[in-house]
């Protein structure tokens, strides 16, 4: 059951094939045998999975059933979940019971979906390798001393390793598709504003976007389905309809032109990868796509705009983390500042310190225009290199990540080498553009990841072009052994 | 040396919207401590903000009403902060692309009327409040007021002297209850005041350095703070000190104020445009829709009852301080019909007097407005002299009878009948020989005499003229 498609399981559960209880149950069942090992699940919501599934159970008897009811799926512990602990990764929100659901949350709860549990992560989503997780590192699948990509760390690996049918994820600066890339899974970061970010935990506001995170295009399909749409509870969601992601999946791609940017393919991308991605792209020719070199010619200032802009919003987003309402509170503070100090000083660790300080100075008097203001004049700069691009080309093409994951605490200690793991992925962000990442082939026994990136809205064409390819390729078919 | 003193004041009037700013939650002032503060106003992770169009056409139509610009886009930005009352660690304000820019007032002040530019108003958050009493040693936090709409208005440091600083907050004032954008509650501290004041040697062109006053919740200590803050700078430098940039605090038990904190220790906000916000774009179909609904002005208001009624300026500007007292004011002029200028008396003399005394607002008046009117023209008509009007008024402002109905009752009506006036005149003179020889021998000042015994005769209820006429006559012999 564990291995097969969300559609192929909604088909089984409408059959009665077999129950949500007995999936949910193989599930659990795998988790209770895997976890242990990865470290995905920050929390397990055992007794509430089952409940969720035999009301699916009822949804589907009575004929009433979704796409997703029945269907167990694992949450990023970055969504607000009523009643349950969301720890976003952090000591500072260890014991955080939120009174509210998030609207994706939410959206899944009326679908009728099971939640298996909350996903293990880096604290407050900042991080490339899932290090920076209060509770500990996850491991990757595929290679358990090695990380499992970040932020969305637990998720992928929860995937890769199929714990679960499918997971969200949230990606700020390649959050979900560089995860996606190490563990071999498909992810998808879409148009910013397109899934609603109430109830999210906000890291960089203009740059969060959450998605779906699956084993296929398929898959992502169905569950970017039920978490787009507008939201009147958040004032960046984009008030247009939401197409229908399956529909479009067996699309043709004859006449496709593939955009590739040179800046992708230069200095510090790992031989294997150049070459795996060059043969997912003549793939893609076979498939009747045309292909040109495209030119991204900002590229180069992304990192240092991201790494301006992400920090400087997460100084302020991270504030309300005081101890005075909710989340960690110091023993016995001795005054305010006390409070404040120690709370602050315990609750967070230590790369969610470093971006707090690096964004209250990129804000400070005398610092704002020199960064912040700069920073955001290179995101339109990058937008508009984008907006060239796509007058030339539907989809652009490229690595996910420069390396394939890496060992435990090979990065840590480098935090620009850390850093330049998501040199790929940052400048979709700032720009506010769809990408996902697709598996394409392994690279020393590990899995690799392609990234196509659309323009704004174009979800449904990036869901068709990939789901395309894994038509007519296996490599989103293959299980870690040790989890198969 | 003669100094000048340099005024400029920031309001932040509290928009009377029925929800927040930000969020869905009451503004209803005086709830339980934390009842009317939502997850969004508590700032839980997650939670996102979303702007209340209500406060944006109150700020609107405060923008119209001051002739200002209304801004076609302006912009959100954070001002962040730690305290224990400002749940997310900032405030939501608006910085450098405020909701109004630029407009004014027109104050009266000896007899003079000044222009006072408005720099700016930009929309904002309140916090929360910090509860210092009864939590033995340990501080209370009440988030229902977090999340309150604010307007913050910014004046030009175009004031030359606390009275005309008070004059223009009380102008604001009005305008802003007129426009049923702020109640005006300065003990709720719904319309609250800091003022920036220096000094300047007269004819100097630079401004001295400022100090901002705050904790201003009352026009009184507005004029008094200032006052003592003025002379506090010029006793400094001319004792050979500077003043500081610097925060103080108006302490209205021993009035004074006192610094809270310097330049140095103040914030470093590190204002940002909020991202969970877009730029509010207002265009130019809303503000006329709002235009619409601008009621007439007080400055408009002034002119047509000079106009319409005859008043002087003076009379013109008190009756349309607000906009309840010049309602009433209209209100009496048209039930009693005719003689605006003795209703004018009327609301500003013994009501406001009656009022005053009371501790009440004209909107809380035991004599409406056509009780009133009913005596007027009792007055007009020659029912009641003006003496025994006052009398009539006591009984109105004690009971719910009309002043017909008094007049009846207690038998007041004036007594116009010319033989009934002269049957009096003839017993007084009779009863007073003396005092007649006198008057007839050139003591004029025994007329009065006379009028008081007549008047006291006819029980008051003589009418003045009548008998004064009578008693001319028949004094001559």
């Amino acid at each position: 059951m564990h291995d097969k498609s969300i559609a192929e399981l909604a088909a089984g559960l409408r059959g009665k094939a077999f129950s949500s209880r007995e999936l949910t149950q193989s599930f659990l069942e795998r988790i209770g045998r895997f976890n242990p090992a990865l470290n995905a699940f920050v929390t397990v919501t055992a007794e509430r999975a089952l409940e969720q599934a035999d009301a699916a159970d009822g949804r589907i008897a009575a004929g009433q059933a979704g796409s997703l009811t029945g269907i167990p799926l694992g949450q990023k512990d970055i969504f607000c979940t009523q009643d349950i602990r969301t720890s976003c990764g952090s000591k500072m929100l260890d014991r955080f019971i939120s009174p509210y659901d998030a609207t994706v949350i939410e959206r899944f709860n009326q679908a009728g979906a099971v939640m298996l549990g909350k996903l293990n992560m880096d604290e407050f989503a900042m991080g490339s390798s899932n290090e920076t997780s209060y509770y500990g590192p996850v491991k990757n699948p595929w290679d358990t001393g090695t990380v499992p990509g970040g932020s969305s760390g637990g998720s992928a690996s929860a995937v890769a390793a199929r714990l679960v049918a499918g997971a969200t994820g949230t990606d700020t600066g390649g959050s979900i598709r560089q995860p996606a890339s190490f563990c071999g899974i498909t992810g998808i970061k879409p148009t910013y504003g397109l899934v609603s970010r109430y109830g999210m935990i906000a890291f960089a506001s203009s740059l969060d976007q959450g998605g779906p995170m699956a084993r296929s295009a398929e898959d992502c399909a169905l569950l970017l389905q039920a978490m787009a749409g507008y939201d009147e509870r958040d004032s960046t969601s984009l008030d247009r309809p939401v197409p229908d992601y399956s529909a479009g999946l067996a699309n043709g791609v004859e006449g496709l032109r593939i955009g590739l940017p040179k800046e992708f393919f230069g200095e510090g991308l790992d031989s294997d990868i150049a070459r795996l991605i060059d043969q997912a792209v003549a793939e893609y020719r076979k498939l009747g796509a045309t292909v040109k070199e495209v030119s991204l010619p900002n590229m180069h200032l992304s990192g240092p705009a991201y790494y301006v802009v992400a920090p400087a919003e997460c100084s302020s987003n991270l504030a309300r983390m005081d101890g005075v309402r909710f989340g960690h509170r110091c023993d016995a503070p001795k005054d305010l500042a006390d409070l404040y100090t120690r709370s602050r000083g315990e609750g967070f660790g230590a790369e969610v310190k470093r971006r707090i300080l690096i964004g209250t100075y990129a804000l400070s008097a005398g610092y704002y225009d020199a960064y912040y203001l700069k920073a955001q004049k290179i995101r339109r700069l990058i937008s508009d290199d984008f907006k060239k691009a796509f007058s030339e080309v539907d989809v652009i093409m490229g690595p996910t990540s420069p390396s394939v994951a890496f060992r435990f605490g090979e990065k840590s200690a480098d935090p620009i080498a850390m850093y330049l793991s998501d040199i790929y992925t940052i400048a979709v962000n700032l720009a506010g553009l769809p990408g996902m990442s697709i598996p394409v082939g392994f690279s020393k026994n590990l899995p690799v990841g392609m990234q196509i990136i659309g323009d704004y809205f174009a979800e449904g064409r990036l869901l068709n072009v990939a789901h395309r390819y894994q038509q007519v390729t296996d490599w989103h078919r293959q299980v870690p052994k040790e989890f198969a | 040396m003669e100094w000048e003193t340099v005024i400029g004041l920031e309001v932040h009037a509290q928009l009377a919207t029925k929800s927040k700013i930000f969020s869905s939650a009451a503004t209803a002032y005086g709830a339980v401590p934390n009842t009317q503060a939502c997850a969004v106003d508590l700032g839980l992770p997650g939670v996102l903000p979303v702007l209340n169009k209500e406060a944006v056409r109150m700020a609107v139509k405060f923008g119209l009403a001051i002739g200002a610009r209304v801004s076609p886009r302006s912009v959100f930005a954070r001002k962040n902060y730690f305290y224990p009352d400002l749940p997310k660690g900032y405030q939501i304000s608006q910085y450098d692309l405020p909701v109004v820019a630029k407009g004014h007032l027109n104050i009266l002040v000896d007899e003079k009327e000044l222009t006072i530019g408005i720099t700016r108003a930009h929309l904002e958050e309140d916090a929360g409040k910090s509860l210092h009493e009864d939590f033995h040693g340990l501080t209370g936090i009440d988030l229902n007021r977090a999340g309150t709409p604010l307007l913050e208005i910014v004046s030009e440091p175009d004031l030359r002297s606390a009275k005309e600083a008070v004059a223009y907050l009380k102008k604001l004032h009005a305008l802003v209850r007129y426009l049923e954008i702020c109640d005006g509650n300065m003990q709720e501290g719904s319309f609250r005041c800091d003022a920036n004041v220096s000094i300047r040697p007269k004819g100097q062109q630079e401004f001295g350095t400022r100090a901002e006053i705050k904790n201003l919740n009352s026009f009184r200590f507005v004029e008094k703070a200032i006052n003592y803050e003025i002379e506090r700078q010029i006793e400094l430098i001319e004792g050979g000190g500077k003043v500081v940039q610097e925060t103080r605090l108006y302490d209205s038990v021993k009035d004074e104020t006192r610094s809270m904190r310097t330049k140095e220790e103040a914030n470093d906000y590190r204002y940002f445009p909020d991202p969970d916000l877009l730029p509010l774009e207002i265009h130019g179909d809303f503000i006329e829709e709002v235009r619409h609904t601008l009621p007439e002005l007080p400055d408009d208001k002034r002119d047509r009852f000079k106009s319409e009624y005859g008043l002087n300026d003076y009379d013109a500007s008190l009756l349309t301080a607000t906009r309840e007292l010049a309602d009433y004011y209209e209100a009496v002029t048209k039930a009693a019909v005719g003689d605006p200028k003795l209703c004018a008396n009327w609301v500003m003399g013994d009501l406001s007097a009656a009022l005053n005394k009371a501790g009440l607002e004209i909107q809380d008046s035991p004599v409406s407005a056509d009780r009133l009117a009913g005596l007027i023209q009792r007055i007009a008509d020659n029912t009641i002299s003006g003496k025994i009007a006052k009398q009539v008024f006591e009984l109105l402002w004690e009971s719910q009878d009309t002043a017909d109905a008094i007049i009846d009752q207690q038998g007041l009506k004036q007594i116009t009948d010319t033989g009934a006036i002269e049957a009096a005149i003839d017993k007084i003179i009779a009863d007073n020989p003396d005092q007649l020889a006198q008057y007839r021998a050139g003591k004029d000042k025994l007329f009065g005499f006379f009028v008081g015994q007549a008047m006291k005769a006819t029980q008051g209820k003589a009418n003045p003229a009548q008998l004064n006429e009578l008693l001319k006559t028949k004094l001559q012999g």
